[in-house]
């Protein structure tokens, strides 16, 4: 099948992306359009506020407060930028050898140094 | 011996000489699509299904039993009654963002069925990119999370959208690294590839204890990605009641359960490419007949046995391990996951390139 076979990747395979995508477009409609096709709505207010247990919300939800998890995000791009350089380097480390290795070494150790030091910094604290 | 490449190809052949070549291609496009869309929802009705009876197993109990032989129908009715509920959308609530979250989780969990090779040839498609493009894609699921805590105007959605951001974005890194493990050793991206590489054998046997360590990290990481037990921390049922879905309700909700058993589907199902060789057969270095017996056995059943065998392993975890307070979480991933990761690289690249591996 053309569609399956790996000789023709290339053109077509994008177009799986195209299928994938209307597919679960489709999927997540008719599942939605099918329960709302079945259920008659009815309508109160108490049906209606934010679920919090029982008790009525109080003040708005979307306000301004300390996320605690900002470091963390901060130390994720750095970390995750490492890893897309890593990822050609890994694919051809096989064939350069010792001197790749030993260059992503010295790589990951000067970043093993930054992390060090937002450690001792206390960035990893939890808040 | 009728295997999914001889089904599909015949499939094709006769489409091709009933439509000619345009024709066909655009039928075969739909099939595929139906196709996914019905895998979907079989995978759904099994996982839940194979969640509640291990679940129950483990803590000696029957589990589902009365609806249809022993209780195989049950999340049939469930998903009857979910269909059947009303898909609220609360007061306060931004609605088009609620509503588009659920769409997009759905529409993320099955690009990432792309590259996963079910059997031998059969793969949507074989991009040469294949792994990074896994933990590309995968990573907007976080979106989807953060879309749908923000959007639903409830305090507990918003905090568990937000540590579910911080642990899927922590996670992500240790992932990635023990898959760059066998990156190195198979010195490829491509899903194809990395498979064909492990001709002679799984890199989980030739390739020493690194790749066992790296396969233990990808497996924690993966269950932290999915916001399973024990880092279900964003929808922890007794801290937040259900956490970034909250509010959902009906098929809105059925969705985002689905795409969750999806993701540990397409998780494992990499990491059963990555370490036991996808669709590859138990080949042992040089016992021909050995060898020839496994391959008597369809590539797809070797896929689907290892990667439930995963999945067997993530709901496994669920029951044995406490849940970890975020604090916890974050530092066992900082702290420990993520430079054991490094060196675990190091000293794989190490082996790699100095052809150590069997």
């Amino acid at each position: 099948m053309y569609l399956w076979t790996r000789n023709h990747f290339s053109g077509v395979g994008s177009a799986s992306l195209v299928v994938l995508i209307g597919a679960g477009i489709v999927f997540s409609l008719l599942a939605i359009g099918l329960s709302r096709f079945l259920v008659k709505p009815t309508w109160s207010r108490q049906k209606l506020e934010p679920y919090e247990c029982g008790v009525p919300t109080i003040g708005k939800t979307w306000i301004q407060y300390n996320v605690g998890y900002y470091l963390f995000a901060l130390m994720f791009l750095i970390f995750e930028v490492e890893l897309v350089f890593l990822f050609p380097w890994a694919v051809v480390v096989k064939q350069l050898g010792m001197v790749a290795l030993i260059e992503a070494a010295v790589f990951l150790f000067i970043l093993f140094l930054g992390f060090l030091y937002a450690h001792r910094q206390g960035a990893l604290k939890w808040m | 011996m009728i295997s999914l490449e001889f089904i599909l190809q015949s499939v094709d052949r006769w489409l091709r000489d009933r439509l000619g070549h345009e024709v066909a291609v655009a039928v075969e496009y739909v099939l595929v699509g139906l196709f996914v869309i019905l895998f979907f929802a079989v995978l759904g009705l099994v996982l839940v299904f194979m969640e509640r009876k291990v679940s129950a197993w483990m803590q000696v109990r029957l589990g589902p039993n009365r609806v249809g032989p022993g209780g195989t129908l049950q999340t049939l009715a469930d998903t009857i009654k979910l269909v059947s509920k009303e898909g609220l959308t609360p007061a306060g609530a931004d609605r088009f963002l609620f509503n588009l979250a659920p769409v997009l989780m759905i529409v993320v969990s099955m690009l990432l069925l792309a590259p996963i090779a079910f059997a031998r040839n059969v793969q949507l498609w074989d991009i040469n990119i294949g792994v990074l493009y896994v933990s590309a894609i995968s990573s907007v699921s976080v979106l989807a999370v953060l879309i749908a805590g923000w959007s639903s105007n409830n305090k507990y959605s918003l905090l568990g959208a937000m540590r579910s951001g911080a642990q899927i974005v922590s996670y992500e890194l240790s992932a990635g690294l023990s898959v760059l493990t066998i990156v190195v050793l198979s010195g490829s991206l491509q899903v194809s590839q990395i498979i064909e590489a492990q001709q002679t054998g799984w890199w989980l046997f030739r390739g020493h204890v690194p790749v066992l360590v790296a396969m233990i990290i990808y497996l924690i990481a993966v269950t932290a990605e999915t916001n399973r037990a024990p880092f279900d921390l964003a929808e922890a049922e007794s801290e937040l009641t259900a956490g970034f879905h909250t509010e959902y309700s009906g098929m809105r909700f059925a969705l985002f359960f689905l795409a969750e058993y999806a993701n540990v589907f397409v998780a494992s199902a990499i990491g059963a490419i990555l370490f036991l060789g996808g669709w590859m057969p138990l080949h042992l270095g040089n016992w021909d007949a050995f060898n020839r017996i496994m391959d008597w056995i369809p590539s797809s059943i070797w896929f689907f046995a290892k990667t439930f065998f995963f999945i067997f392993v993530i709901m496994w975890f669920r029951w044995t391990f406490p849940r970890l307070r975020i604090d916890q979480l974050l530092e066992l991933e900082w702290k420990y996951l993520l430079p054991l990761g490094i060196v675990n690289l190091l000293v794989a690249t190490t082996i790699a390139v100095a052809g150590w591996y069997f």
